[in-house]
């Protein structure tokens, strides 16, 4: 009797553990299925989808955005969030449009991502010596650097005259834009940080758990500063390139619209707010499927209010899929 | 709403009539098992209506689960329970509390930023078109303390409160939603000793008014004094029924300790006469959980650490690595005065701690095999922070064989592991780079019996390899069997320090209860 039992339980235990693993990789690979399914439904959809011209398009047009995913998953995945990098977006291109003119392209650059360096350490700061929910400190430091960059530029757009400037945002190298060279770059070396180096398993352990972390011997505040410092140092070089494509620098300049898709990117490609998870090409993949999404309902010829609904459709379908795998009972 | 005010009617119409006539409660032939522990077995106990009934046991003995049996907290494997005559199935302490059982557990369970009445009354109060009605529920709440005989202010937040008028709370709740019988789970732990006198009083007017209390303590001096009858546990059973009247401190102390047989040590190897000292510990104090606590380990030595669960063992070995901040006392490694200020310090000069809580303390558990052993330690797999991945494998894998960790693969993630397998890795962690000093604390806590055994294997060759090695441990025979001398710790202080032949059950226990040993009043 007891054995037939027990027999029973063992089957009964199986199928939920089973089906949760499908359900696992249904969250795993679900972002990729996605996107292939809709960049085939594109293909078929619109003729000007698949061309050179326009999916090098999307990618430039993408790159500030991919930038911050990039760096955002790192925060991600230390277990910390980072709500400012819009302002400090919007920062970092203010910072250099007031000063290329007088000390040069190098300069200038270098002080806008100093800034944003800056702008990182002062998050990171909050969080760990602050004790500060890290969501919370964002919001308010998301307000006041976008009240400094106001400051900062009167609350005028500020027209950069050197004509080298432009260059960043809209040069070509090999047919492709320096733009999507510098996120590539960026983006590689933000996945070989998090996947092949001690900082980049401190990262994780430090998300997934700080207390074990801590006595391991890990300086875990350390690994939450850089990770703020990073995210910091992205927006100001998407800021920057945005800056350079428009040859103005602007305290509002859409930051807040980029981080927001950044952010979700993040969230689409699977790391958790809980910290501990998340890789560099999911997000990027996340990212994209953003694109492709914005591109498609563009060239498709279908509202661009729509857009928005069905992004935040997309947000609730990965999260709610996230939490039932979580949290189905072990 | 008026259902809900009939409702509350009802159940304090109840409330006062049952508080004539408090619950009994049979257990029968429970078991109960926690994956692979067995907590309790084939337990069987009569709770009489209207008696203070003491559960005792050691840590791990099977008191508080047998309580929250009682209370519907946990279902039994198997067995019966029954309440006034009627077998029950419990599936939640909602369940228990229709039948009017319910519990005090060691955490309060309260909304902290409500007031002590709407705690009270908390998921009935009286209401009106939706609205909690103020008046009434000052009215139920004045009745309520006449009856329980103890009164707190009733506007009180409950996050200003002390634990100790926590606890009442939460035994109005009980008494509010018609409570008969009480299991209170270790009250007086975290209590001072004028509010466990309090509490003492409180539980003693509750049996007056004829309310049944199943009374879960390692306080034997408080049971004896309290308790009509006391239930002694040891590994799960039931070794004796009596009423106190016919018990004594040190009986009671003998009938919980006793051996086991069916879990079988290594021999221990003898300390070498010429085994240098390791770590010196002087007079270290830490944080009001640790004071004026000193003690030696050598080369080769398994130096246990026994005591009570709160006693501070693990807030010593926290304190010794600099995990907690240390506020008097030295520590000496090889003879040299050192001060690891942080884990970081203390890894870095050979000191390891194996951390009592391998989920909250110990491991990432949602990171691979591979990640936790070589976490650190990775400075030593890694050139100008580049992992060599090929390198670190190689590593993991010698160790993972060496400590037999089973797994299919060191890449799985911790989690996915079993107890046993995840202590393994923990212990990989720290002797992938063998320490000079090994603190392990409850290095067998959850863990099935084969690997308890692998881990003793373990310990003892380790000690015979010439590490140091701190062993803290709830189970007392293996702090007896594996030690070769032994500090009990009670409240923060050492109060005994055995060796060789003094090491026994008696005296262990006598020293961590704080009692006079059975063997030293004769």
């Amino acid at each position: 009797m007891s054995t037939v039992d027990a027999a029973v339980d063992v089957a009964a235990e199986a199928t939920p553990a089973q089906s949760r693993m499908r359900l696992a990789a249904v969250r795993d690979y679900g972002i990729v299925v996605s996107f292939v399914i809709l960049f085939v439904v594109l293909c078929f959809a619109s003729d000007a989808f698949l061309s050179k011209t326009n999916l090098l398009n999307i990618l430039s047009q993408w790159s500030p955005t991919l930038i911050m995913a990039a760096a955002a998953t790192i925060v991600f995945a230390s277990g910390g969030f980072d709500l400012s990098i819009g302002s400090i977006f919007g920062l970092a291109g203010v910072v250099v449009a007031l000063l290329v003119d007088d000390v040069g392209i190098p300069l200038a650059v270098a002080a806008g991502i100093g800034a944003g360096a800056a702008c990182g350490l002062f998050n990171g700061l909050l969080m760990t010596v602050g004790r500060i929910n890290p969501f919370i400190a964002t919001l308010a430091t998301m307000m006041m650097i976008l009240g400094v960059a106001y400051l900062l530029s009167d609350g005028n757009l500020i027209a950069v005259t050197s004509t080298g400037f432009s260059d960043i945002g809209n040069g070509e190298l090999l047919g492709v834009t320096y733009t999507v060279w510098i996120a590539a770059v960026f983006i590689i070396a933000c996945s070989l940080l998090l996947s092949r180096t001690v900082f980049g398993r401190f990262v994780y352990a430090v998300g997934g758990n700080p207390e074990a972390a801590w006595l391991s011997g890990i300086g875990v505040n350390r690994v939450r500063m850089v990770a703020f410092i990073l995210s910091g140092v992205s927006a100001a070089l998407a800021g920057i390139i945005v800056a350079s494509r428009i040859s103005t620098g602007q305290a509002d300049a859409g930051g807040l619209n980029l981080a927001l898709d950044a952010l979700t990117g993040v969230i689409l490609g699977g790391a958790s707010l809980a910290g501990g998870e998340g890789t560099i090409w999911r997000t990027v993949v996340g990212v994209l499927l953003l694109a492709l999404i914005g591109n498609g309902f563009n060239l498709i010829g279908v509202d661009a209010t729509y857009q928005r609904i069905v992004q935040g459709g997309i947000i609730l379908a990965a999260v709610g899929l996230d939490a039932w795998v979580r949290t189905s009972p072990r | 709403m008026t259902t809900d005010n009939g409702k509350n009617a009802t159940l304090l119409e109840q409330a006062r009539g049952a508080s004539q006539t408090g619950a009994t409660v049979v257990v029968e032939h429970v078991d109960k098992r926690f994956g692979v522990v067995r907590a309790l077995q084939d337990v069987s106990v009569t709770i009489r209506a209207g008696t203070i009934h003491a559960l005792v046991g050691e840590n791990g003995a099977g008191k508080s689960t047998l309580g929250k049996v009682m209370a519907g907290v946990h279902a039994p494997d198997s067995g019966q329970l029954i309440v006034d005559g009627r077998p029950r199935r419990y599936r939640s302490p909602r369940d228990s509390l229709a039948d009017g059982v319910t519990i005090v557990a060691q955490e309060v369970i309260l909304v902290p930023l409500r007031s002590v009445e709407e705690n009270v009354f908390l998921g009935h109060p009286p209401a009106r078109l939706g609205q909690i009605d103020r008046r009434r529920l000052r009215e139920q709440y004045e009745e309520l303390v006449e009856r329980a005989g103890f009164a707190l202010p009733p506007d009180a937040l409950v996050a200003e409160l002390r634990l100790a008028d926590q606890q009442k709370v939460e035994i109005l709740r009980g008494l509010a939603r018609g409570a008969r019988l009480i299991v209170m789970d270790e009250p007086t732990a975290a209590l001072t000793r004028d509010e466990a006198e309090q509490l003492f009083g409180i539980t003693r007017a509750l049996r007056e008014r004829g309310t049944t209390i199943v009374y879960v303590s390692h306080f034997l001096k408080e049971v004896l004094e309290l308790a009509d009858t006391i239930t002694v546990l040891r590994d799960g059973r039931v070794i004796d029924t009596a009423p106190a009247g016919e018990e004594t401190e040190s009986g009671l102390v003998s009938k919980m300790i006793g051996r086991s047989l069916d879990r079988a040590f290594p021999p221990r190897r003898p300390v070498p006469a010429d085994a240098p000292e390791v770590l010196r510990v002087r007079g270290v104090s830490a944080g009001g959980a640790i004071h004026d606590v000193s003690f030696e380990v050598r080369a080769g030595e398994v130096l246990g650490f026994a005591g009570l669960v709160g006693s501070g063992r693990s807030e010593l070995a926290h304190a010794v690595i600099g995990a907690m901040r240390r506020t008097a006392g030295t520590i000496e490694l090889d003879g040299q005065v050192v001060t690891p200020r942080s884990p970081a310090d203390a890894k870095r000069l050979g000191i390891a701690l194996l951390p009592e809580s391998r989920k909250t303390q110990g491991l990432v558990l949602g990171r691979s095999i591979t990640e936790n052993v070589t976490l650190p330690h990775l400075a030593d797999f890694s050139t100008w922070g580049a992992i060599s991945p090929r390198r670190e494998r190689r590593a993991v894998e010698e160790i993972a064989a060496r400590l037999d960790v089973r797994t299919r693969s060191i890449g799985a993630p911790v989690r996915d592991l079993s107890g046993g397998n995840q202590q393994k890795v923990l212990f990989a962690k720290w002797l992938l780079r063998p320490p000079r000093v090994l603190i392990a604390d409850e290095p067998t806590r959850g863990v099935d019996v084969g690997a308890k055994r692998a881990i003793y294997d373990l310990i003892v060759a380790l000690a015979a390899e010439g590490m140091a090695i701190v062993l803290i441990s709830s189970e007392l025979e293996e702090v007896l069997s594996l030690s070769h001398r032994v500090c009990v710790m009670r409240a923060g202080r050492l109060d005994a320090t055995l060796s060789g032949d003094e090491i026994d059950e008696e005296r262990v226990v006598a020293a961590a209860f704080g009692s006079e040993p059975a063997g030293a009043q004769a």
